[in-house]
């Protein structure tokens, strides 16, 4: 294992595939020269030339196309946005175009593109800069979204993204970029898209969490098992496809389930997971299934505001405690 | 309500835009070539399949509008009808694996560049033998293998796709070049003008085309100024030129082709044509003036064609009846086999969404 931050993990997965496959190339804005807004592309330029790592001008809409296009004609493009918060300007390319060309022509076209960058808030940036997005691309058909938590998914999973046949939403965050873990140094490590990890075995609550709302869950699990609470954490790495079925086995062992999403409530994964967690497993629930996500409300600028917005550790714990009865 | 032009707050009102109630055309099309087919290097035979290629697709979507308005199938039905000297001209002036995307307004294109009247029909008709498989439809007809990539849907959509196309030819350096084909509603549209601007940045080898009439609405009333001079802002080629002579649009196409492939350089090009009926069969042709439709027809790229080939003996009037004969037979045959054809399975609907391994949410 070698100890790397996140976005040298990201930077060793887009390297070893540049590497090993000609056809992927990485555009975006500030990816060459600039080395990438957050140094995930620093030195690819240097490695790999102009040809294939591409300043684009601030055009979401048309650089994303550009990328469908050159996925349908034989190249494996990694689109980077800035943040996903920029890439609503995208969304017809990736909803209308991306996820459904294949389709509609009845098999004749294959879009293996990755579209990714930092996903939901990054501190006070107010409304338009922090919102997450992975539970809405996980609304539309043909599309798999990841959204990792650690360096070491992050790592195996964009390479698997990176050769899928098929359109993938890779979702980061600008406050994990910096973040360090232990990385698989085994050659040509994957990880396949679509299957949860156990991050912590326990036997009295089931906390669901991905991306940087793990961290929260780890706060909060960490905290909790000093009261004697043993929580078992399951991060699903990929949201879509959901591995509901590790969710599953982990709720029919611990009968007590919180769901953390940085979404907002409405229609998020955590509403999705709560809905089958109900249906396949409620026999086994001890107590409603609870959930802790953004209200149903803009992220504020102001610190105390955006602090009372964004879920952490208290709120979790308190879901874990009304499960548990111990509120 | 009669409407004045002092109460046009934001948008021209109607056709009549010119001094005195003047009759407007929606474009002003310019000379046809003077040149003859041996003069562009084209010999009988081409101008021969040149003529049944235009006349199938004009039989294809007259047939296909018959059997739409007796509710033989549903959806969108978009026609190409008075715009055949274009997507004939391009294809004959362009390489066959040269990249094509377009968008709905396709049926033309999908024939002209091998989808089989009977694949073409079938797709309209929802069946499984469709080009697509019955999953796209009117509006996404496709043959990729012949490099076409179809019909697109949604307005402009296909122009940074199209973009793409030629990104990749250029990386793969495989000396292909794309065009990319749309109507006058989708010049507004913001994702052709950053593909303008990538296309000229990245220098790619690309032909973005407009054509036709939008929906409903003249394109003096949404679009402002003359729109191949867009492309002066890019610092791009441009042209504009007659589009109802497949002549010219082979003359024009095969010397701009020569250019973007050599020098690998985007062009920008205004095809001027008229479109014959409305917007699709759900829309009634009162936005057009009778003696605007009556000027035009004069200049049908089809009847144009014919006239040209009895006028310089190319085939005797017998002749080009057999062709017709033929291809009205092509034509009818088609219709039966999208009748008889079955439609895709239940299991079909899960079908061609997933190159690798597919994967539905909560399937039972």
């Amino acid at each position: 294992m070698a100890e790397l931050q996140f976005r040298e993990a990201l930077r060793a997965a887009i390297d070893e595939e540049m590497d090993r496959d000609e056809h992927v190339f990485i555009m975006g804005e500030e990816v060459a020269e600039y080395n990438g807004a957050y140094k995930v592309t620093e030195g690819l330029l240097d490695k790999y030339g102009f040809k294939r790592v591409i300043d684009t001008p601030i055009s979401e809409l048309g650089f994303a196309g550009i990328g469908v296009g050159a996925a349908m004609n034989g190249l494996r493009p990694i689109v980077e946005f800035m943040t996903f918060n920029f890439a609503v300007l995208a969304a017809d390319q990736i909803l209308n175009h991306a996820s459904k060309v294949r389709y509609m022509l009845g098999g004749q076209a294959s879009v293996p593109i990755v579209f990714r960058g930092p996903n939901a808030s990054a501190g006070q940036l107010a409304a338009t800069h922090s919102v997450a997005y992975d539970s809405m691309y996980s609304h539309f058909p043909g599309l798999s979204v990841i959204y990792p938590s650690e360096p070491d998914d992050a790592k195996g999973l964009l390479k698997s993204a990176i050769r899928s046949d098929d359109p993938v939403i890779f979702m980061e965050s600008e406050q994990m970029y910096g973040m360090k873990g232990e990385v698989s140094e085994e050659d040509d490590y994957t990880i396949p898209i679509g299957s949860a990890k156990v991050k912590r075995e326990g036997d009295d609550v089931t906390i669901i969490a991905s991306g940087k709302m793990y961290h929260i869950a780890k706060q909060a699990a960490n905290q909790l098992s000093k009261d004697g609470v043993e929580a078992e954490i399951i991060d699903p790495r990929t949201i879509k496809p959901l591995d509901i079925e590790t969710i599953v086995k982990s709720v029919k062992k611990t009968n007590r389930c919180v769901i953390v999403d940085e979404a907002h409530p409405f229609g998020g994964m955590a509403a999705e997971s709560g809905f089958l967690i109900q249906r396949e497993a409620f026999d086994y629930l001890d107590a409603p299934v609870q959930r802790v996500t953004l209200p149903d409300v803009c992220a504020p600028f102001s610190k105390p505001l955006f602090d009372l917005w964004l879920p952490d550790a208290k709120q979790v714990i308190d879901a874990v405690n009304t499960v548990t009865y111990r509120n | 309500m009669t409407k004045k032009k002092s109460e046009a707050v934001f948008t021209p009102i109607g056709s009549y835009s010119g001094e005195n109630d003047r009759v407007q055309k929606s474009v002003d099309l310019p000379e046809a070539t003077k040149k003859k087919h041996k003069d562009l290097g084209l010999s009988d035979d081409d101008v021969i399949e040149m003529y049944n290629q235009m006349y199938l697709q004009r039989r294809f979507e007259e047939r296909a509008m018959q059997m739409y308005q007796k509710g033989k199938f549903g959806g969108f039905l978009h026609l190409y009808i008075g715009q055949e000297a274009i997507s004939t001209g391009t294809v004959f002036a362009l390489n066959d694996d040269d990249d094509i995307i377009t968008a709905y307004r396709d049926h033309g294109w999908g024939l002209v560049r091998g989808v089989t009247a009977k694949e073409g029909m079938a797709e309209l008709y929802g069946k499984a033998t469709g080009c697509s498989k019955g999953k796209g439809g009117s509006m996404h007809f496709a043959k990729t293998e012949n490099h076409f990539w179809g019909g697109h849907g949604i307005v402009g959509g296909h122009i940074p796709i199209g973009g793409g196309l030629a990104f990749a030819n250029k990386y793969l350096d495989n000396g292909r070049i794309s065009a990319c084909f749309f109507g006058d509603g989708a010049v507004d549209q913001g994702a052709l003008h950053e593909t303008l601007n990538m296309s000229q940045l990245w220098k790619l080898p690309c032909i973005k085309k407009k054509n036709g009439y939008s929906m409903g609405t003249a394109a003096t009333r949404h679009t402002v100024g003359e729109i191949y001079e867009r492309a002066d802002g890019y610092g791009m080629k441009s042209a504009m030129f007659n589009g109802m002579d497949a002549f010219t649009v082979y003359e024009n196409m095969k010397k701009i082709a020569k250019e973007v492939r050599e020098e690998s350089l985007p062009y920008f090009v205004e095809i001027r044509t008229y479109r014959y009926r409305g917007h699709s069969m759900s829309d009634p042709q009162k936005y057009r003036t009778k003696e605007e439709l009556q000027e035009y027809q004069k200049t049908d790229p089809v009847e144009r064609m014919k006239k040209y080939i009895l006028d310089e003996e190319i085939l005797k009037e017998k002749e080009v009846e057999e062709i017709e004969e033929k291809v009205e037979n092509e034509v009818m045959e088609a219709i039966e086999f999208a009748e008889e054809s079955p439609f895709p399975e239940p299991e079909e609907l899960y079908e061609d969404m997933f190159s690798g391994t597919p994967h539905f949410h909560d399937k039972k």
